[in-house]
């Protein structure tokens, strides 16, 4: 009897044991099944800009692909020696891809990409790349034409305000596609530009854009993360463009179109080739046409006749018939940036570093 | 000269937290504790006073929960270090992530959310003057509550027993616990009231300067108001001349690119970086120390031997 008892027990246990190791066994192999995806982020994820958008597209990514992915995201790191430490470390946690969203992620990424060449890399708005390491951008430039246009017949002071962060041609080039935009449709508009040299500090942004209205501005630009600027044209009661996010919560009244980054599909195409094994190393910019950047509807402050102006340039832009960047063009000192007709080629626009002939100031170097 | 009362205007706004955050961190300094959280009692008073702001719909609640979550955090590095004897400055670094980690936690449903305007102060008369009446009779209350708090903290230390007995403290803690003042209370007072003024610092980013919550919005200025508390030489007006130098600089910056000033911005936010390095430099060489009044006993754990 207690011999028969014992042998029970013993049976028991070693079932258990042997369900124990089974459905280990089933989870690990499921573990080995799903992709492990990474972003690395700039600012917070409630920035409600840039970095939003980002996780956005990461969100995305989960929803699409559910069980057969496992994301991870690290916010807040700071462009320098800290990126290459946090992108090493996911990268020696097994992720498979790692998209690390800041221009200056651009460097750290290269060189942790050189020590894990299975891993792969995407990085946003950079322009090397390597074997392992594509890099994606969006056409802002675009869309900032087009609502420099908008600008152009909305402002009755004759001068747009930009808060913008550091001088790199993405920025640069935005500052230029604004002002050539706004020119287009009203030659005697100026553009004032105030440097912070920060992507994310509201108080800064918001002093940034004070100073920028009391100088005469009644439509506020910015190429900064965080919505203190849309904010502050809200409570002086002008209006402004919303970066990188839909920022209506921030300025329902002020924010009369904005530029909405959309990067979900993106993520979801690339971490889709990774799984199906075709993952190649590339440079993509898509604009308007390619959905990567979209616009909301124009507020209700935008007329009929000024929403249909800006409307058909966007048209043209899908179209492929304009490009912002059309000669003739000259450069702030003078001298010629495109012969008549010539229209700028990629390699040219992604190192933008001078102002249009027209914008005040001196670009900082 | 219209611009001229924008720029005092905007210097103004820039200078108030930081004024709020140095002051309560000379006290703190004075009393012989290094607390490196400002940062983080910032923010988390900065997302207190905009909440409480939202939920009960006073702006003077939010300003009242700011001071006391600004002082919770203060009172959780008084046990830490004080009781417990943790080490100051790992501590005071744990309490800015701390900080920065649960604002951001807890904000989550404030982000998006906007408070209400804070009304300006307004003196028939007074307030209409040209050009003196907005720059020193226009302002929210804030303005004028920092500018008393350095008043009354420099009256305080200089003028009154217990700020003698604090800065006794901050100079030899042995000495002054040999002739019976207790060391460990007065700083948990002092480091409480640090904490409560780093959370009123906050709150007027996020309700006054920028009126939303957003993640990380203090953006470095605990920092900035740690440097302050330094080239200050520990001197109360010092520090809020330091504060009003720091804004004065930005604002100005920003306003001279709108005008099209060729100077280069990233010189200009050096500056007050470079000025505390200086004065850094001049303490470290012992000769000029006494001079410069720096608490000799600052950033040393005090045990209580007899």
């Amino acid at each position: 009897m207690i011999l028969s008892n014992m042998w029970k027990g013993l049976t028991g246990a070693l079932m258990a044991l042997a369900m124990f190791f089974a459905a280990n066994a089933v989870m690990a192999a499921s573990h080995a099944k799903k992709l492990k995806v990474a972003f690395v982020y700039v600012g917070p994820v409630g920035d409600h800009g840039w970095t939003y958008q980002h996780h956005q597209a990461m969100k995305a990514v989960k929803a699409k692909f559910g069980d057969k992915v496992e994301t991870t995201h690290v916010e807040n790191v700071s462009e320098g020696p800290d990126a290459e430490r946090v992108i090493q470390q996911l990268a020696q946690k097994g992720n498979d891809l790692i998209f690390t969203t800041s221009f200056g992620f651009m460097n750290p990424t290269l060189k942790v990409a050189k020590r894990f060449p299975k891993v792969k890399f995407e990085h946003a708005t950079g322009f090397k790349r390597a074997a392992n390491v594509s890099t994606y951008n969006t056409r802002f430039y675009e869309g900032r034409y087009v609502a420099g246009v908008a600008a152009g017949k909305l402002t009755k002071t004759n001068t747009i305000g930009y808060i913008a962060s550091f001088p790199i041609p993405e920025v640069v080039m935005g500052i230029n596609a604004s002002y050539l935009g706004a020119k287009s449709v009203n030659p005697d508009v100026k553009i004032k530009v105030i440097w912070v040299s920060t992507w994310f500090d509201p108080g800064k942004e918001a002093a940034a854009a004070k100073a920028l209205v009391d100088q005469g501005a009644d439509i506020l630009f910015q190429h900064t993360d965080s919505p203190a600027a849309m904010k502050l044209a809200e409570q002086k009661g002008i209006l402004a463009l919303g970066q990188a996010s839909d920022m209506k919560a921030f300025g329902p009244n002020a924010q009369y179109t904005s530029l909405v980054n959309d990067w979900s599909g993106y993520s979801i195409s690339r971490v889709q080739a990774v799984m199906d094994g075709t993952w190649k190393s590339t440079n993509t910019w898509g604009g308007l046409k390619d959905g990567m950047l979209t616009m909301p509807k124009w507020s209700a402050k935008v007329p009929a006749d000024v929403a249909k102006l800006a409307d058909e340039v966007k048209a043209k832009i899908i179209a492929g018939t304009f490009h912002p960047f059309t000669g003739p063009l000259k450069k702030q000192d003078g001298s010629v940036a495109l012969k008549d007709g010539e229209v700028i080629d990629d390699g040219a626009l992604s190192g933008m570093n001078y102002y249009v002939e027209g914008v005040d100031g001196s670009l900082p170097k | 000269m219209d611009l001229l009362v924008n720029i005092m205007l905007g210097i103004i706004i820039a200078a108030t937290p930081l004024v709020f955050a140095a002051i309560g961190e000379l006290i703190v300094e004075k009393s012989g504790v290094l607390n490196l959280g400002v940062e983080g009692m910032m923010i988390v008073g900065a997302l207190a006073g905009f909440a409480a702001t939202i939920e009960l719909g006073s702006f003077w609640a939010g300003i009242a929960a700011a001071a006391l979550a600004g002082a919770l955090m203060a009172l959780l590095f008084a046990v830490l270090t004080q009781s417990l004897l943790a080490n100051q400055v790992a501590t005071g670094l744990a309490l800015t992530m701390f900080g920065l980690g649960l604002a951001a936690l807890l904000g989550q449903r404030y982000s998006g959310k906007s408070a209400p305007e804070v009304s300006k102060l307004h003196i028939p008369g007074l307030s209409e003057l040209p050009i003196v009446g907005p720059i020193l009779f226009g302002h929210d209350a804030m303005v004028y509550l920092a500018v008393a708090l350095v008043a009354v903290t420099a009256w305080f230390l200089k003028n009154t027993r217990q700020g003698l007995v604090i800065r006794a403290i901050g100079e030899n803690h042995d000495a002054a616990h040999a002739i019976g003042h207790p060391v460990i209370l007065y700083r948990y007072v002092a480091l409480m009231f640090g904490g409560a003024c780093a959370g009123l610092g906050g709150a007027y980013l996020s309700l006054v300067q920028t009126p939303f919550w957003v993640e990380n919005m203090t953006a470095g200025r605990g920092w900035i108001a740690l440097a302050l508390v330094v080239f200050s030489a520990w001197r109360p007006w010092w520090a809020f001349m330091g504060a009003y130098l720091f804004g004065g600089i930005t604002i100005i910056q920003l306003h001279g690119q709108g005008m099209g000033l060729d100077i280069e911005p990233q010189l200009l936010a050096m500056l007050p970086y470079i000025a505390t390095i200086i004065v850094l430099v001049l303490i470290s060489s012992d000769r000029t120390k006494a001079r410069l009044n720096a608490p000799a006993n600052l950033g040393q754990t005090f045990f209580k031997s007899s």
